[in-house]
């Protein structure tokens, strides 16, 4: 008998004890492995840029105050990396979710075979960056790629899509387009089918097309997640790395031999790994972060107006 | 839901979106069955030549794809299962469980998200050069193995799926914890674990950012490495690059075609919740 309440009381203490703790045992995983290659580095970055860093020897670290940031303020390839990377967001992001919205749309209507449509478009997103980057370098080659080939079916010249400034940073954005296009839109149509039909059926009765509705009720129904999948979009392009870097060919990080389709993220990698300064290209990814900050405080300003009104 | 018919111009605007996405595939394995001379041609060829066999196998020495692919599959397998555990444990807490800091805990998780991975890549490279990981899988792995999307993605859908009373039910008969989760927890986030697990390991296998930089040596790369190798030649052989491709978007690929529509699923699923 005592025996036995003893170890009931036993049990309960650990029962208890149990309760309380192992909540935090948990959350521990995440919060320790985030910790280590998560929290800290991300602390030890604005350290680090405050500092001359070479690859050679991480160790030895002088301390060279702002002259990383200030440098960069005078350093044109910089200032030339951020241009490229913000056209070629804009090439890449705005295309590629107005034809995620359409194609939502249209995958929206009860359809055969709906389920093959949706898994053949989002095929794209289980090909790497790799992978998609060698086949557009050939696609998009100047002599024999078949882009220039079925341009040239219709009279239209070769161009030297490595090359030029615009026509490189097409293709590169062309590449992005292909990857995410449907994963987007495998998104939007989540968000449509979630639009109440009452709302659909209240526009018909006003007499609205069908393409009014899809002005009128579909997207304003959409904008939270339109705005999300631009925020995504946005973070994405200003990381943008994997395909300036291959779309080079042999060339290394340079972004083509004028530098033309190199954006911040490849520009960190040639700083860092490249030349080997670590301290640069932690203040280089300081001032992309800064730039996200930026542009979201901005969107939020737009947003906060837009609902003033 | 709407339910209008689809007209004819649907499916053939369908169509074509179809034909646009699988296309640069279709062409990939065409390239790899040709040979350098025949790609160096107008028009480009549309179907499929007799060199396949060689080219994979050249691609496979070339760019040791062989030791790539085990390396590929070997990270996303453990980053994919790591995740999914460690995301379901969290979850459930963060969904079921009551303890004192719980939202403030919550809210950093959901705030990692917005981080950009760029900021903290130099450090990492200093952190994994100090420990001598530096062409070491773990380099990969570890870094990657808990994910803030897994954890709000398993505590949303724990939140919904799992009733709370189940969750009683089991602490009255004076199971614990550890038991409530292998028992109730787990069984009920399977439909859940196996989407994320998909999902994590389709970004595994193509991370290509960290990889790059962790695993400079070439020593032990994954395929995504491997194939930036195989284009640095001086005439390179854009027949044996397609090869190599194509070998490492295989396995992924047939992982789509047994799971498509679960995946399809789930990045709809949480499209909607987050």
């Amino acid at each position: 008998m005592r025996a036995g309440s003893r170890s009931q009381a036993w049990r309960s203490r650990r029962y208890r004890w149990d309760l309380r703790w192992s909540p935090y045992a948990f959350v521990a995983p995440f919060f320790l492995f985030f910790g280590a290659f998560g929290l800290f580095p991300l602390l030890y970055t604005g350290w680090a840029a405050l500092h001359q860093v070479e690859l050679t020897d991480p160790d030895a670290m002088t301390w060279v105050g702002a002259r990383n940031f200030t440098r960069l303020l005078s350093d044109e390839f910089f200032w030339n990396a951020l241009r490229n990377t913000v056209t070629i967001g804009l090439l890449s992001t705005v295309p590629q979710l107005l034809i995620a919205l359409g194609l939502a749309h249209l995958l929206n209507y009860r359809l055969r075979g709906s389920a093959f449509f949706r898994v053949a478009v989002l095929t794209p997103y289980a090909t790497s960056v790799a992978a998609a980057t060698l086949v557009f370098v050939l696609l998009f080659g100047r002599d024999y790629g078949m882009v220039n080939w079925v341009l040239g079916l219709v009279g239209i010249d070769a161009v030297d899509w490595q090359n030029g400034t615009l026509s490189s940073q097409l293709a590169v954005s062309a590449i992005v387009v292909w990857r995410w296009t449907g994963y987007n839109a495998l998104i939007y149509l989540a968000a449509m089918q979630a639009v109440p039909p009452e709302l659909y059926e209240s526009a018909e009765l006003d007499g609205a097309s069908r393409f009014q509705q899809f002005l009128h009720v579909t997207i304003p129904s959409l904008r939270p997640t339109i705005l999300f999948t631009c925020v995504v979009s946005t973070i994405g392009a200003t990381q943008l790395f994997g395909e300036p870097l291959l779309f080079n060919g042999g060339g290394g990080a340079t972004g083509g031999a004028d530098h033309q389709f190199q954006t911040l993220g490849l520009y960190l990698y040639e700083q860092g790994w490249v030349n080997l300064h670590l301290g640069r290209a932690s203040a280089i990814a300081w001032a992309m972060f800064l730039i996200l900050v930026l542009v979201g405080g901005a969107v939020r300003l737009l947003r906060g107006r837009g609902e003033g009104r | 839901m709407r339910a209008l018919k689809a007209g004819r111009l649907t499916y053939v605007v369908l169509g074509l979106f179809t034909l646009g996405s699988l296309f640069p595939l279709v062409w990939t394995a065409i390239a790899a069955s040709r040979n350098n001379t025949r790609l160096a041609q107008t028009p480009p060829p549309f179907w499929f030549g007799g060199n396949l066999g060689r080219n994979l196998s050249v691609a496979w020495t070339d760019a040791n794809m062989g030791t790539a692919l085990l390396n590929t599959a070997v990270v996303a397998g453990t980053v994919a299962a790591g995740t999914v555990v460690f995301s379901t444990l969290a979850g459930f807490a963060f969904a079921r469980l009551r303890f004192r800091g719980q939202r403030l805990l919550l809210v950093l998780v959901v705030g990692t998200m917005l981080v950009p991975p760029q900021l903290s890549v130099v450090p990492l490279y200093m952190l994994i050069a100090e420990l001598s990981w530096t062409d070491h899988l773990q380099a990969v792995v570890l870094p990657a193995l808990v994910s803030a999307f897994g954890v709000f993605f398993m505590r949303q859908y724990l939140a919904q799926a799992l009733p709370a009373e189940l969750v009683e039910a089991a602490r009255v008969d004076g199971a614990s914890s550890l038991r409530v989760v292998w028992h109730v927890v787990f069984p009920v986030a399977r439909p859940a674990m196996a989407v994320l697990g998909m999902l994590t390991f389709v970004m595994a296998w193509n991370d290509f950012f960290w990889p790059v930089i962790a695993l400079t040596q070439n020593g032990s790369p994954t395929v995504q490495v491997a194939l930036t190798g195989l284009g640095r030649g001086y005439i390179p052989d854009q027949s044996v690059i397609m090869a190599g491709a194509l070998l490492g978007t295989l396995p992924l690929l047939l992982v789509f075609v047994l799971f498509g529509r679960q995946i399809v699923g789930g990045i709809m699923q949480g499209a909607v919740k987050g």
